[in-house]
Order: structure tokens, then sequence, then C-alpha cells
């Protein structure tokens, strides 16, 4: 394998660690806010154990972020020299901005969210979790800017093949940022929802009947249950912007070869690229026509349209693109009907009680499905660019560094042997905590005045 | 003189690289004071009891976070104002910068999984947590050493830089010392100034060996320290050096003491001789940015885009250092134990 293909699997495997935390981060904080802000309005204690649990989580999975972050702050200039010389007149001041703006805001209030409840004010703890919320959604934004002014560039101008900024409004706001920011947040949401939900579920199954995990399932799946539908349509009209700005990679999304109406919605299909085919389709008559053009015979563009004139293909890879798209979508169907059935039951009978195990099981089982949908939705997204890094400006081949492959091959091994331990080591922590916290081993002694609260416990 | 002074601040694309090159400058000292002592608490913990690693490692916690953000603004700027020198540099750099990312990933995660995970597991993260910070340090250690030595692999460059890598370590857990005597009492106050007065000699020696390198391997720096009149500009370090080390040793034989006071002093101290070097560095390899190759007016970014990010900066650095500064005052004297609540 060369320098380039090595270099793509490294960046993939670096970013796809580093996502599963800040899709975390990003919700948890606003939800410890509302568990806080709970707590305050009614002194229920069963807040109160809901904030401490998750804060660990929190804590955890924060510093899982801010590593694995740095590691791709270190990427460009490693692996991708490149992509700063051609473009960083542009993206250079979008990270600079989201360090200055956002970093350092998360990270040094970070320290008075997590430790500091007893030694500030509570107004002043309150702020801190407010910024450190908004410090990670602001961070998002930011990084999101750059990543969709990397499928849609707008308001600059090239000179020599640099690209120079003309026009900082319209970078900012390019054409599929506003879908981009709005469908990762909800994803965030909706990550957050399901683990909530599905380790509370898992608390209630090993038999433990504590009104935090009542609470944490009940809010869980009312977040899902809001969030899911909005996400379908959010998806949908980023789905529409990519047909207007990316047209190749709807194609490659749907398996559609050649530009006509009546495309079929295909649920199934092995897309083949030498035969320039799908076989054993399964699809449903002229449905993509409808969803993309709103009528049955709404032209849909085909693969076919992106060959050059010597026969290269300039449209992404179809299969992984085809079946992350799928997968995507498939997990956020699961989410509807998961969610919808279990308010459902909830409202119908005595709340938790009324869920029958299978359905807890389920939710066990979907505790992690927001990566799963996050992961191939950021496949669909950024496979679906190639070959270009940059639609139209740059392509990947241009940017890549010229380092030995051997190098760039030892230290994927590297990143991927310690990402496969820390993932697993990270759901094991998570699911240890819940059966410590089953067991009561996380509930302090209730301190009744404020001198009890001096008593040393161990850091945790 | 100054018309040509007058000539450069009118010109953009004359000073403003001379402005980023002092914020990265400034950033990498900060991280390097800053995260420098939270690593170095961490190359300290083999050498603690249990119950002493949970003090130590509550001492930082706080702040690690925070302290390696500035690396990442370090970097960072490098990547924005200097593209062509953030490329030739971190190619250049590729296996030590791997081995640093490796390093720091595991310490951050040990961090949190030492006190989450499963009890029987804590002895591999406590583990996991030392030999992150010293991968770190090293890496980094060896990064000054080959930047020092232009950047190219030969093997006395190389031997040159494994130098720089184990003296850097040994700084680090100096002023992870010093802050331990800040930040702690009793016997484990004790133990860390031992650990401090051993660290000296580390910072002596690798501050004697980087300066006695860097003249002999360029003939720029070397006549840029010894000619006339520049030795005039240059003369204070050495002198402010040796007054500082004093000092420095004299504080620590003057610790500890039962109402605590200069325990701050070594920590004051170690910082000003950090900052010492870090300027001398500076001073030497002015103006390149790739030693010996690029200078930083060379590897500029578009003024108007570096315009963008200076005006950006000069509002919201002061209010990073305002929280910085909150964080580090809510948190202040003896460390307790971290509780969440
Ligand atoms: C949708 C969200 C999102 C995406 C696509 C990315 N990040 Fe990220 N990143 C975050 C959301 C985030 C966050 C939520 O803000 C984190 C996670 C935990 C944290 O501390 O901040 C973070 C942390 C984080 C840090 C550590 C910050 C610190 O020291 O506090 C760095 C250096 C990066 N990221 C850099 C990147 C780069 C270079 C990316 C792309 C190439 C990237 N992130 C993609
Ligand atoms: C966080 C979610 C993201 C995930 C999971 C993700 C995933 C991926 C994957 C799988 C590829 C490989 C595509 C291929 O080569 O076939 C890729 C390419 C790339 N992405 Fe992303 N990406 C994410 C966000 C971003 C962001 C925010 C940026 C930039 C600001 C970015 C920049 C790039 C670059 C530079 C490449 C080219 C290198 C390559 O082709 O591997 N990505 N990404
Ligand atoms: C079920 C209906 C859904 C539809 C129709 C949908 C649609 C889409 C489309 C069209 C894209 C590609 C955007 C592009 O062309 O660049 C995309 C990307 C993405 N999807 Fe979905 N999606 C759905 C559900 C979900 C769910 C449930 C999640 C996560 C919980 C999710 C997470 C993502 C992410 C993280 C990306 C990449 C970032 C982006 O480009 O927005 N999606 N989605």
């Amino acid at each position: 394998m060369d320098t380039l293909i090595l270099s793509r699997i490294q960046f993939g495997a670096n970013i796809s660690f580093h996502i599963l935390f800040p899709t975390i981060t990003i919700a948890l904080g606003w939800a410890l806010l509302f568990f806080k802000l709970r707590f305050n309005a009614t002194r229920d204690e069963s807040w109160m154990d809901l904030y401490r649990f998750w804060v660990k989580v929190f804590a955890l999975s924060f510093g899982m972020g801010v590593v694995s972050g740095i590691t791709m702050s270190f990427q460009f200039g490693t692996n991708w020299p490149g992509f700063m010389e051609a473009v960083g007149n542009v993206a250079g001041p979008l990270l600079a901005y989201e360090v200055l703006t956002a970093f350092f805001l998360e990270a040094a209030f970070l320290g008075i969210m997590l430790f500091g409840w007893r030694r500030v004010p509570d107004w002043v703890h309150t702020t801190a979790t407010v910024l450190v919320a908004f410090g990670t959604t602001l961070s998002a934004f930011w990084i999101l800017v750059l990543n969709s002014w990397m499928h849609t560039p707008a308001g600059y101008e090239l000179r020599d093949g640099v690209v120079y900024a003309t026009d900082w409004w319209a970078i900012i706001f390019n054409p599929s940022m506003p879908y981009r920011l709005a469908h990762v947040l909800l994803a965030s949401g909706l990550t957050v929802a399901f683990l909530i939900a599905g380790l509370s579920a898992f608390r209630w199954l090993i038999g433990d009947r504590a009104a935090a995990v009542r609470k944490g399932l009940t809010f869980g799946m009312w977040l899902g249950a809001i969030l899911i539908p909005i996400q379908i349509l959010a998806g949908d009209m980023h789905g529409l912007n990519t047909l207007e700005h990316q047209p190749a990679k709807v194609a490659a999304m749907e398996g559609n070869w050649e530009t006509r109406g009546n495309v079929p919605l295909l649920l199934f299909a092995i897309p083949d690229e030498e035969a320039r085919t799908n076989h054993f389709e399964i699809g449903i008559p002229s449905m993509a026509s409808v969803i993309l053009k709103h009528s049955p015979s709404g032209v849909v563009p085909g693969l076919n349209d992106f060959v050059a004139e010597d026969g290269t293909p300039m449209h992404p890879p179809v299969a992984p693109v085809f079946w992350s798209f799928r997968v995507m979508v498939a997990t956020g169907m699961a989410m509807l009907a998961v969610s919808w059935f279990t308010v459902w039951s909830m409202r119908r009978g005595r709340g938790v009680e009324a869920l029958p195990k299978v359905v807890l099981l389920v939710l066990v089982a979907m505790t992690f499905s927001g990566w799963l949908a996050t992961l191939a939705g950021w496949y669909t997204t950024e496979i679906g660019r190639q070959p270009w890094l940059v639609t139209g400006v740059l392509t990947t081949a241009q940017a890549v560094a010229d380092v030995p492959a051997g190098m760039v091959l030892s230290t994927l091994l590297g990143y991927l042997g310690i990402y496969a331990i820390l993932t697993l080591a990270y759901v094991g922590v998570l699911f240890h905590l819940a059966r410590k916290a089953a067991k009561g081993e996380l509930l302090p002694e209730r301190p009744k005045s404020a001198a009890a609260i001096a008593v040393v416990t161990p850091a945790e | 003189m100054l018309d040509h002074l007058a000539l450069t601040f009118a010109d953009p694309g004359l000073y403003l690289p001379f402005v980023f090159a002092g914020l990265m400058g400034v950033a990498i000292l900060i991280y390097v004071v800053f995260d420098g002592f939270d690593l170095g608490v961490g190359l300290l913990t083999p050498l603690a009891t249990g119950a002493e690693k949970d003090r130590m490692i509550a001492s930082i916690g706080p702040f690690w976070d925070a302290n390696e953000t500035w690396l990442v603004l370090a970097v960072g700027i490098l990547l924005v104002a200097f593209p062509s020198a953030h490329g030739a540099i971190l190619t250049a750099l590729y296996l030590p910068v791997a081995m640093m990312l490796t390093g720091l990933i595991l310490r951050g995660v040990s961090f949190e999984l030492r006190a989450k995970a499963p009890a029987a597991q804590k002895r591999l993260w406590n583990g996991a947590f030392f030999l992150g910070s010293l991968m770190a340090s090293l890496s980094q250690g060896y990064m000054l050493g080959m930047y020092i030595m232009g950047l190219d692999s030969t093997p006395f460059h190389i031997a040159f830089a494994c130098l720089t890598a184990v003296f850097l370590t040994v700084g680090y857990s100096f002023i992870g010392a010093a802050w331990l005597i800040l930040k702690t009492e009793g016997a484990l106050q004790w133990k860390a100034i031992g650990w401090a007065r051993g660290g000296i000699w580390g910072l002596v020696l690798g501050m004697g060996a980087i300066s006695a390198a860097s003249p002999l391997v360029s003939d720029r720096i070397w006549s840029k320290w010894f000619s006339f009149p520049e030795l005039l500009w240059l003369a204070p370090l050495p002198i402010l050096s040796g007054l500082l080390l004093v000092l420095l040793w004299r504080s620590l034989y003057a610790l500890p003491r039962t109402d605590d006071r200069g325990a701050m002093a070594p920590f004051a101290y170690g910082t000003a001789l950090f900052t010492l070097a870090f300027l001398g560095l500076a001073y030497s390899f002015y103006p390149f940015v790739v030693p010996e190759k690029l200078t930083i007016y060379e590897a500029a970014s578009a003024p108007e885009s570096l315009w963008i990010i200076l005006i950006g900066t000069l509002i919201v650095l002061p209010m990073i250092l305002a929280y910085t500064a909150l964080a580090y005052w809510v948190f202040r004297g003896k460390a307790t134990d971290l509780k969440y609540y």
C-alpha cells in the first residue's frame, strides 16, 4: 500500500476515534446543566444522583476527546502538508478561532465545572457548566464550518493554485454549513439520549430501582423521541442540499448509475464499479425520485455522468458510500421505532415498570447506536467527497505528505492498537460505573450540614 | 535606524510575521512551563506511595486540560501563520510527533481511567500514566534537540537529541517537583523538596549542553553570540541564569518551613529559568522558523488572513488569560482530594 492510501486510513481512524467523544460531550454538557437546574428547582436528590453519575462519564469522555483532538491538530502537518499550503488562508483562521474562542473556554472552565461545586458560589458553578457546554458546541460550529467549506467552498479566489479569502461571511455560511451543523448537533443529542437510556435500562435490568434510574430512562427516551423526527427531516434537507452541490455523492448514495427519472429507492444492492451496475437490487419503484425531486418522474443524476474522457471515474467509490448511508438511515429508523414505542408504553402504563423486558434489552443493545449512526454518517459524507479534498479545488492525492509508507504504516498500526484498547476500556468503564451505581457504591453519605461535607473521600 | 523601523512597521508583510512568531513563542513558553509541571508530576508518580499518587494527581486535576491547550495553540499558530514551515517541521519530526501524541493520549485517558476503572486495574493505569508522561517528555526533548540541530538526522544529531530528551525530562520533573512543593504539605512536600534538589543538576547540565551546542552547529549563531556589540545583548542571560540558580538552591535548602513561607519560590525561580533559556533560544534562531532554511518572513501566510486572526487574538487572549487566572485562583492553596460535587 502506498503513502496516500495509508495516510487516508490513518486520518479516517484518528478522526473516527476522536468524534466518538465529542458526540457525547457536546450534548451531555447541556444534559448535565438540565439535571443541575432541575435539582436546584426541586431539591429532589435523584436529580443530583443523576448529575453525579453522568458528570463522571462526562469527565472521562472529555478527557478522551481532548487527547484524541490534539492528535487531529498535528495530523494536518504530519500527513497533509499540501492541505494547509493550498487552503491555509481559509482553514487557518477558522482553526485559530476554534482554538481561541472554544478550546480555551472549555478547558479553563472544565476544572471549575468538575471539581468546583463546593469551592465557588452555586451561580458560578452553573455559569461554568453553561460555558463548558457552550464551548463544546462552539468548537463543533467552527470545525463544521471548515468541514462544510471543504465540501461546498465559497467566498474565495484561486491564485496560482492557492486559495485566498475574499468574503468571510460567504466562507462561514457556505451552502452546506447550516444543514451539517444542525444534523451533527442533533446527532449528538440522539447519541446522548440513547446512551443515558441504555445505561439506565441496564441498571434497571440488574435490579436497580433507584429514582435516578427511572428519571434517566424517561429523560433519554423523551429526548430521543423528540429529536429523531427532527433529525430525519434535517437529514432529508441535507440530502437535497447535497444533490444541488455534490450530485456525484448523491448518485453514489442512491447507487444510481444512469441519469434518469423514476429512480427506485434501493433497500439492498451490491454496487459493482467494474461492470458499472448493481447486483441483487431490491427497491421501492420511483421512491428515490420522489424523495429527491418530489415527483415520480423526477430526473436524478447518475454516476456515469462523472467519468473523465479517458475513463477515470471522478465520482467517489460507490459501495462504501452506498452502504454507510444505509447503515445510518436504518439506525435512525430503529431509533424512531424504539423511542416512540418506549415513550408510548410508558405513558400508557405506569412508567418504566410498564416496559416489557425485551424493550429494556433492546435499549441496552442500542446504548451506543448513536456512535454507529454518527460514524456511518461521516463515512457517507467524507468518502462521498472523494476524490476531492476540497471540492473542485484540491484533490486528496495533491495534499498528501511525502513520508515513507513504512513510517505511516507503523504509526497507523500503533494508533489502531491503542484505539481498540481504549474504546474497549471506555465502554467497559461505563458499564462498570453503572454496576457500581446499581450497588449503591457511588452514592455518598448524604450530608445534612455543610460541616459533613469536609469528610475526606478518596479521589474519584 | 528610526526610518528603517518606521518602514518595517508600515509594512504588514514585515511586522505581522514578527508578531505571530512572538505569539507562538509565548504559547510555547507557557506550554513548556505549565504542561511541564503536570508532565513532571506524572514522571514523579513512581516515586510516591498509592495515597500520595492520588494527591499528586489531584494537584493537577483541574489544570492539565487547559495546559495542553497551549500546545494546540502553539501548533495552531505554526499551522496558520507559517503553513510551509509547519509542513516541513512536522514531516521531518514524524515519528517523535507520533510518539508524543501516543504519550499524551495514554496520559490523558489514564488520568480518568485510574480512578474509574475497576480497582484491580488501577495499577495498570497508574503505570500508563507514568509511561505516557515519559513518552511525551522524551519526545518533546528529542524534537527540541533535532530542531536545534537543523532537523536533519545524522547519527551525531540523533545522539545530541537523545541527550536533550533526557535533560528536558529531568527539567520537567524538576518543575513538577517545584509545583508539588507549592501544592502539598507534610511528608509529600518533604519528598518533593528532595526531588527538586535532585532535579537541579539536570537543569544545569541541560541548559549548559544546549548553550554549548547551538553556536557550534551554526556559524550564524556563533557570530550572533560572540561578536560585539551583540555580545552585550546576550550577556544578561547567563548572568541572570547563574543568579537564579543560586537563589533557587538557597530557597530549596530553606524549605520546608512550618509556616510554609517560600513554598512558592522554587516554582517561581524555575519558571524564570525556563523563560531565560527560552529567550536565549529564540534570540539565536530569529529570524528562522525552520533553522537555516526558512525565515518567518518567507513562510508567513497572506497578510489578509493573518489580520483576521490577529484581531481575534487581541480580543480573546486577555479573556483567556483572565479565566485561566480565575481557575488557578479558585483552586489556590494546597491540593485537596477531587470531588465532583
Ligand atoms: C462535531 C464536532 C467535532 C468535530 C467534527 C471535530 N471536533 Fe475536535 N473537539 C470537539 C468537537 C469536534 C469538542 C466537542 O469541542 C472537543 C471534544 C472534547 C473537548 O474537549 O472538545 C474537541 C476537542 C478537540 C481538541 C482538544 C481541545 C482542547 O485541548 O481542549 C482538538 C485539538 C481538536 N478537537 C481538533 C479537531 C480537529 C483538528 C478536527 C478535524 C479535523 C476535529 N477536532 C473534529
Ligand atoms: C468527525 C467526524 C469525521 C469523520 C468520522 C471523518 C471521517 C473521514 C474519513 C473516513 C475519511 C476518509 C475518506 C477516504 O479517504 O475515503 C476522511 C477524509 C478526510 N476528512 Fe474527514 N471526517 C470527519 C470530519 C472531518 C473534519 C471536521 C475535517 C476537517 C476540518 C475533515 C477533514 C478530512 C480530510 C483532510 C480528509 C482527507 C484525508 C482522507 O481522505 O482520508 N474531516 N474523513
Ligand atoms: C434517518 C434519517 C436520516 C437521513 C435521511 C440522513 C441524511 C443524511 C445525509 C444525506 C447525509 C450526508 C450529507 C452530505 O451529503 O454530506 C448525512 C450525514 C450524516 N448523518 Fe445523517 N441522516 C439520517 C439519520 C441520522 C442519524 C440518526 C444520525 C446520528 C445519530 C446521523 C448522523 C449523521 C452524521 C454525523 C453525518 C455526517 C455529517 C454531515 O454531513 O452532516 N444521521 N445524513
